[in-house]
């Protein structure tokens, strides 16, 4: 297991030079001046531009930016953005209000999607099976930006349940209506995934076999359909925390999240190329971590799952 | 207490019955309306009886069990009549009232014991929780105390270990060590050996039957299997499309049965009373005689009497065991032996015995370690690809289960045809032609054409298989646990029509089964296998009458129903 564990660890080596490369090499090739774009509709001041063009390495040649890049993360100084504040910084303030945004919205799918999927399981063909089946359709359906402003505009707004707007502190209260919509599509498929399982486990005979032993129907439920439903739906969302941490740009533009969707989605406007591979690559990091993870939990809840080197 | 209450019920109701199902009608709601499964059943266990009901898959056997724990599948429901348990009726009684009844009343043993047991808990655990709901004491040393009852060694230890760690035959000691863990007054055993090999088989019903003896525990035992019902139950309950056609002491029904599904049942019992099957026999050796002077000179050199050839054959696979680390686990060691052209060869043995191995390697879908494989003369692992192709049309296989060897979205015309257009025989009209002779020849209707696999019985299925192995005129048939799937009357039937193939086609077959009452309808040669290697050969009757290892004497001794004497037309017939 430990040997597992080293394994996927130095897998991460290859997966942050690649995607660090990728993704610099395609900020690279963006069209346009940066620099130019920074003046606005002022004249540009080639001096004035020479300098910048010098201090973010954009007068060297890809390869040598791509290194320099590389070589300020190992000293730990990642260089600074447009505005010229340091990019760990930036990171530093955006991540963790994002990182809030994601874990509340996996927190909401989870608990009620599973709660939902589980009922909606037990009760295959009645009533609320039927209504929340067609529901999740609906949400899954709909795209995101619609239900947010739909929601921002009905609760947020005629309602006053919740803020229409995240404040800078960007708080859990603040952060509630946003989170919900973040979770909304993953929430109907967790409770998809956990009503095909739930049904499949159902007829398990080891279901029935319990059941013989004159256990409670609670019991039954929660020891035996409940656990073994629940590896699949795990899978699905450990993968989905590094989804829903990149997926957040919409959410966050809606809502004014100042997270790092509205950050990148400002960095890939104005070409900022350090910017960018730091968010992408940190967010691949994330991704690749949840992942092993998952896979962990999984061997953790599946014992038949061993993993030799 | 529960030994205080069962005298007291003992004396008080002697002649009670403790279970009493009276006219029962079970039925199913399916898309296509209500379906009566279970007609006018009536069955009586007394305490401490062993009751058997027999009958094939489809009969309604299970679904009455089920009834009478109360666990029939959600859309199941008894229609009609009365499940008294100990003069209660519990045909409609409450959920709260069926799970007092579960476990401390009435136990099960379930069929498989691979899917039967939560496969994310420890063993200990779902004892613990059996102990537990009931209401008795269900720390470790209880749990260990029960699992060592049912037979398990090293109870402790094994607690605390995976299903998946557990091998079939343990498994099957758990899930009986669950069914008794409290001690019901009734047991149901649903087939609860028939999907283990015949010697665990044995143990585990000798030890099943002890322990009922000792806590004198009725048991409910449904099985499809005549001989074990005769052998294990008092009284034997025989049904047939969901009514009981016959029920009454054991002995007594399978030498006098009544009904004639009992009859045919009890006729088509592979036990060992029944021979070959005759047929066959007299038509290969009438044709052999016939043909056998006339051809011997022309076609000696190119015709061989032995078609094929094992020869020291060994197989080892590499075992990963973690960190690049690998052990030898030698399959197959050093197995010799020849199949007759025209004959059938039978390779038996446990699962784990190299027994399909062996016939994996024949077709030539595995390599050797070493050793040859002699076909017609030609080591077929000197073959090149075009050889080997030419070989396969020789050399076909008829595979276990019907139901995962034919292509599901194949038409059955197609799966027939498939090898004729794979290896370019005649054109579109000439195959249509050929797949209808096949059909023919493996009595299936001609518009089963166009069916597909799904829409077929076991049987059917199996028949397709073996109209698809014949489509290019093979010399061998290889078939492995061909007949195992199914039902005893089916493969009477599947038996019959390969017996009665191979005298009009002088087919060689190589029957790999574990089942010696097959071995024995079929087989000409008897080879026996025992971990990897060949530890006995010869005739089939010789092997029989005069089993030479201890091997193949127990093996001979695991047959249900082996000591039970038939009246002999009921054997023969």
């Amino acid at each position: 297991m430990a040997t597992y564990i080293l394994k996927r660890f130095l897998q991460l080596i290859p997966v942050f030079l690649g995607a660090t490369l990728l993704v610099y090499f395609l900020v690279f090739s963006l069209p346009g001046d940066p620099i130019v774009a920074l003046f606005g509709d002022k004249p540009v001041n080639e001096a004035v531009a020479a300098r910048l063009r010098e201090q973010y390495h954009l007068d060297q040649p890809f390869w040598i930016q791509y290194l320099l890049y590389l070589k300020g993360i190992f000293t730990f100084d990642l260089g600074q953005d447009f505005s010229g504040r340091p990019i760990a910084a930036v990171l530093g303030e955006v991540f963790p209000v994002t990182a809030r945004l994601a874990v509340m919205a996996l927190i909401f799918e989870a608990v009620f999607g599973i709660i939902f999927g589980l009922i909606a399981g037990l009760r295959k063909g009645k009533f609320f099976d039927g209504t929340v089946l067609v529901a999740s359709l609906i949400v899954i359906g709909i795209p995101i930006f619609v239900l947010g402003f739909l929601l921002q505009f009905t609760i947020g707004v005629q309602l006053g349940w919740a803020k229409p707007t995240v404040s800078s502190a960007a708080t859990v209260q603040d952060l509630i209506l946003p989170a919900i919509v973040l979770g909304l599509g993953s929430f109907a498929y967790v409770l998809r995934l956990t009503r095909t399982s739930v049904i499949e486990n159902m007829n398990a005979d080891y279901v029935r076999t319990a059941t013989a032993k004159g256990l409670s129907r609670f019991r039954v439920v929660r020891v035996h359909i409940l656990r073994n439903s629940l590896i699949p739906v795990i899978t699905f969302l450990g993968a989905d925390l590094g989804a829903l941490m990149g997926g957040a740009i919409v959410t966050e533009g809606i809502f004014n999240v100042p997270g790092v969707g509205n950050r990148l989605y400002r960095a890939v406007t104005q070409g900022e190329g350090p910017t960018v591979v730091s968010i992408v690559t940190v967010l691949v990091l994330i991704y690749v971590v949840s992942n092993l993870l998952v896979d962990l939990l999984y061997a953790w809840l599946d014992p038949r799952i061993r993993y030799d080197a | 207490m529960n030994a205080s209450v069962e005298i007291h019920e003992a004396g008080a109701s002697a002649e009670r019955p403790l279970l009493e199902i009276k006219d029962l009608a079970i039925s199913f709601t399916t898309s296509n309306g209500e379906v009566n499964a279970v007609r006018n059943a009536h069955l009586t266990v007394m305490p401490g009886e062993t009751v058997a009901i027999v009958g094939e898959s489809g009969s309604g056997k299970s679904t009455t069990a089920l009834a009478a724990i109360g666990l029939l599948p959600g859309n199941g429901r008894v229609a009609a009549g009365q499940v008294l348990f100990d003069g209660e009726d519990i045909a409609h009684a409450s959920e709260k009232r069926m799970i007092e009844l579960r476990g401390n009343s009435i136990g099960m043993v379930p069929q498989d014991p691979m899917s039967n047991l939560n496969p994310v808990w420890k063993i200990g655990y779902q004892v613990r929780e059996t102990l537990k709901a009931n209401g008795l004491p269900s720390g470790p040393d209880d749990v260990a105390k029960v699992l060592s009852e049912a037979g398990l060694p090293d109870a402790s230890r094994r607690a605390n270990q995976y299903p998946h760690e557990f091998s079939g035959g343990m498994r099957q000691r758990a899930l009986i060590a669950i069914g008794l863990s409290c001690q019901p007054r009734l047991l149901i055993a649903d087939e609860p050996t028939s999907a283990l090999d015949v010697t665990v088989q044995r143990q585990i019903l000798d030890h099943l039957d002890k322990m009922t003896t000792e806590l004198g525990t009725a048991v409910l035992l449904i099985t499809h299997d005549l001989g074990l019902a005769a052998e294990r139950a008092d009284k034997v309950v025989v049904m047939y499309r969901g009514q009981v056609v016959e029920s009454g002491p054991s002995l007594e029904l399978l030498r006098n049965p009544q009904h004639p599904y009992t009859q045919r049942l009890v006729a088509s019992a592979p036990s060992l009373a029944s021979r070959r099957i005759q047929a066959a026999k007299e038509l290969g050796v009438e044709s052999g005689d016939l043909l056998a002077p006339a051809e011997d000179v022309a076609v000696e050199t190119s015709m061989p009497e032995e078609v094929l050839q094992i020869e020291n054959l060994t197989k080892v696979f590499k075992l990963r065991s973690g960190f690049g680390r690998s052990t030898d686990f030698t399959a197959v060691d050093n197995v010799s032996f020849s199949v007759k052209r025209g004959t059938t060869t039978a390779i038996v043995g446990e699962s784990g015995s190299g027994k399909s191995t062996v016939a994996q390697m024949v077709l030539n879908l595995l390599q050797p370690t070493s050793g040859k494989i002699v076909f017609d003369g030609v080591d077929t692992s000197t073959l090149n690809n075009k050889e080997i192709f030419a070989f396969r049309r020789r050399v076909q296989p008829i595979f276990q289960d019907p139901y995962g060897s034919l292509d599901p979205m194949y038409s059955i015309f197609r799966t027939i045809e498939e090898p004729l257009r794979t290896h370019k025989i005649g054109d579109k009209a000439s195959r249509e032609k050929k797949v209808r002779e096949l059909l023919d020849q493996v009595a299936l209707p001609q518009s089963t054409m166009q069916r597909y696999p799904n829409e077929l019985s076991g049987g059917q299925r199996q028949r397709v298989a073996i109209a698809r192995a014949l489509a290019l005129d093979p010399e061998v048939i290889i078939c492995d646990e061909a007949v195992s799937a199914l039902d005893v009357l089916v493969q009477a039937q599947v038996l019959n029509l390969l017996a009665d193939l191979q005298s009009r086609l002088g087919l060689t077959y190589l029957f790999i089964t574990h089942d010696l009452a097959v071995v024995r309808q079929i087989a000409d040669h008897v080879c026996v296998m025992e971990k990897g290697k060949l530890v006995e050969t010869g005739s089939t009757d010789e092997v029989f009458d005069s089993p030479r290892q201890d091997y193949t004497k127990a093996l001979l001794n695991a047959i249900p129903g082996a000591h039970l004497m038939l009246p002999p037309e009921a054997a023969t017939a």
